[in-house]
């Protein structure tokens, strides 16, 4: 049977473990409606002229995972942040490991999709802003009509996370292959403040497609600041699906790092909807094997005096593959928006390749807009230099990729996540710099 | 300490150096002058172990270890040190950082381990000061935006920490004022002894009365064609190359 005809049918089972009388239960009954019509995307569209997911849609995978699996904190503690206190929010196999979370309902809600959903406590913030960001595109809509687990954020106004929160998808080789929908919603009232640190982690050498949607709502000078860490192994695909909506004067950054994966597709979105916003799209991506990483950002500046600072960094080696695609829409009402985006990539390989696209819109004539994509390869003569002063070729190669990408670097803001991001990197690169950049 | 024997090298197919013979003892100082296109970087390049240049005769010996099959890193193990006429820019490497980087995989290739912080800071902070060099200036990347004198003064700063048994000097005089010549040259000075060696490698005798060398070589045609002491750099500035040129022919 096809995915398509496997996801449809596990909607009629779906709907036997959920509340169907519920809203959210008509909002995932459209949903599905809309997938059925639109399907998975494919080449043809233009959006994904450069990735394909045709290979990823052959597995046969578990919609449904049927047992648990039992897993130690000490077999992942690994994956985790270290030296710091966090917030955990942790899935297995796509359901939800209370022994190795850490969650709160003081001040702050930091807790499950699953009771957010079906617990009436919840349900103001539910209808305010559950769905109400995401768009209706095929991968979206799929999301939404299995969506029932994920990370729910609420930070009320004025109030502060006390500290970063981890949100960490495992998935085990209890299941033969396996598809993850997770489904996250994180609202952030009124100058309040919040930092979050992502991740999917395949254990086992399996296939794992997930499809993941999460939705950000940053009230007026509200503070996020959240980081997206993609280094899982081979057989692991993931779309990531980001829609966040920004009030008046605040402040969002997305920072995306994707080391590893077989096919990778971020698809990150901001709105603007209010004055002097300030919104941030940061990434590093170093890939090398057959890896494939395909970066679609959307900034819409909707109101005016507000601006956006993209910066994405690109290393290929062997055969990889990465695409950049962003594009910036610049309403008539937004005058005065600043908007900056670069692209720079670097290709260790006669047969890596990168596809870079700006794609600009813009409908104000008072703004400030501005883009760049260079694509080149590491510098001879810096390699020299650094060699003469007794650095071996290795280690200049990798100092000089460090460097590279070190302005993104520096902009993370959670020391330990700094250095744990700087550690993936030597690994990747397979050398021990004696400090951090 | 250094002999070149017989030396001719070149890239692509062009040969530039074509039997150079020089021999350098510890202790001294050789200035190796000429006119452009003489060789004169081309020489720097070879003993430093520049992969485009090839050597297709004679051998370049430094501490009775043929030079040829070393990577240049292996060259800057042994104790060689080029500063170069243009220091590439490393934007997102600080200098502090490049030069720590540098000392411990020196360090590593001898098996030894890291230079202790504490040490290492003490070493950045009296060498800086040997060069007049401002703390501030150490943060930032590597050249980027760097004036010409700055550059230079940074590359003999970093000539300072590794303390290297030969320095070749390619026209660091090249760009600088009279103060970063003076800055630079009282660097070098300092850093002399009877253990190292240092060719210095200029176009002009300007930096010959601040660092003055025991011997003095004319590079025409990659050849020496000419050697004698110091005097030798003075008759060269007044009358220019020509006559040695003529004298080369005749």
């Amino acid at each position: 049977m096809e995915l398509k005809e496997k996801l449809l049918s596990s909607f009629i089972a779906l709907e036997n473990q959920v509340d169907i009388d519920s809203q959210v239960h008509d909002i995932r009954s459209e949903a599905i409606k809309n997938f059925e019509v639109m399907g998975f995307p494919s080449k043809k569209m233009e959006a994904w002229k450069y990735t394909s997911l045709n290979k990823v849609l052959k597995h046969d995978y578990s919609i449904f995972p049927k047992k648990e699996a039992a897993l130690e904190f000490k077999d992942v503690k690994n994956y985790f942040l270290q030296d710091i206190d966090t917030y955990k929010i942790i899935f297995v196999d796509g359901k939800y490991s209370s022994h190795l979370s850490e969650t709160t309902h003081d001040k702050i809600d930091v807790c499950l999709m699953s009771s957010a959903l079906t617990h009436e406590k919840y349900k103001p913030v539910i209808d305010a802003y559950f769905n109400k960001v995401a768009v209706e595109d095929g991968m979206t809509s799929l999301n939404t009509a299995f969506s029932r687990e994920g990370a729910y954020i609420h930070i009320p106004k004025h109030k502060l996370a006390d500290k970063p929160i981890e949100i960490i998808h495992f998935s085990t080789s209890n299941e033969a292959a396996i598809m993850l929908q997770p489904r996250n919603l994180i609202v952030v009232d009124e100058n309040a403040h919040v930092q979050i640190v992502e991740r999917h982690q395949s254990l086992a050498s399996h296939p794992v497609f997930t499809n993941s949607v999460t939705e950000i709502f940053v009230d007026k000078r509200a503070y996020v600041d959240y980081y997206k860490i993609q280094n899982d192994n081979e057989e692991a695909s993931l779309v990531d699906n980001t829609f966040i909506e920004q009030q008046q004067e605040s402040y969002c950054a997305v920072h995306t790092f994707s080391f590893g994966g077989d096919i990778i597709r971020n698809n990150l979105n901001f709105y603007q909807k209010g004055e002097r916003i300030d919104s941030v799209l940061n990434g590093v991506t170093i890939l090398e094997g057959k890896q494939h990483v395909d970066h679609n950002t959307l900034v819409n500046h909707i109101e005016p005096n507000c601006e956006s600072h993209q910066d994405y960094k690109g290393i290929f080696d062997e055969k990889s593959t990465g695409v950049f695609n962003g594009k910036i829409i610049v309403e008539q009402e937004a005058q005065k928006t600043n908007a900056f985006q670069s692209n720079n990539n670097i290709l260790l390989s006669d047969n890596a390749t990168i596809n870079s696209k700006p794609q600009l819109e813009i409908f104000a004539d008072d703004v400030k807009c501005s883009h760049g994509c260079t694509i080149g390869q590491l510098d001879d003569a810096a390699l020299f230099y650094m060699r003469s002063r007794g650095i071996a070729e290795k280690e200049a190669r990798a100092l000089l990729m460090y460097a590279f990408a070190n302005n993104v670097l520096e902009n993370v803001k959670i020391p330990q996540l700094k250095s744990r991001i700087n550690k993936l990197i030597a690994r990747k690169l397979g050398v021990s710099l004696g400090f951090d950049l | 300490m250094l002999e070149i024997k017989g030396l001719h090298a070149g890239i692509e197919d062009k040969e530039i150096l074509k039997g150079l013979n020089l021999q350098v003892k510890p202790g001294e100082v050789h200035a190796i002058m000429g006119p452009n296109g003489s060789g004169k970087s081309t020489l720097s390049s070879v003993i430093a172990g520049k992969e485009e240049y090839e050597v297709t005769k004679g051998h370049v010996i430094f501490d009775g270890e043929d030079l040829e099959e070393l990577a240049a890193e292996e060259r800057a193990h042994r104790g060689i040190f080029l500063s170069f006429q243009y220091p590439v820019e490393i934007p997102g490497v600080s200098v502090t950082n490049f030069i720590k980087t540098a000392i411990n995989e020196t360090r590593k290739s001898k098996g030894q381990e890291d230079m202790p912080a504490n040490e290492m800071l003490k070493m950045i902070r009296e060498k800086a000061e040997l060069l007049e060099i401002d703390r501030k200036f150490l943060s930032r990347s590597l050249n980027e935006g760097f004036s010409g004198g700055e550059k230079k003064r940074n590359e003999i700063f970093q000539m300072a920490m590794l303390e290297p048994k030969l320095a070749i000097l390619d026209e660091t005089d090249s760009g600088l004022d009279i103060d970063a010549l003076r800055i630079v040259s009282n660097g070098v000075n300092k850093l002399r002894n009877k253990d190292n060696a240092i060719i210095v490698i200029t176009h002009y005798q300007r930096l010959l009365e601040y660092i003055v060398p025991d011997f003095v070589h004319v590079l025409h045609n990659g050849k020496i064609v000419k050697s004698g002491t110091k005097e030798l750099a003075l008759e060269l500035e007044e009358k220019g190359y020509d006559w040695l040129k003529e004298e080369v022919k005749a």
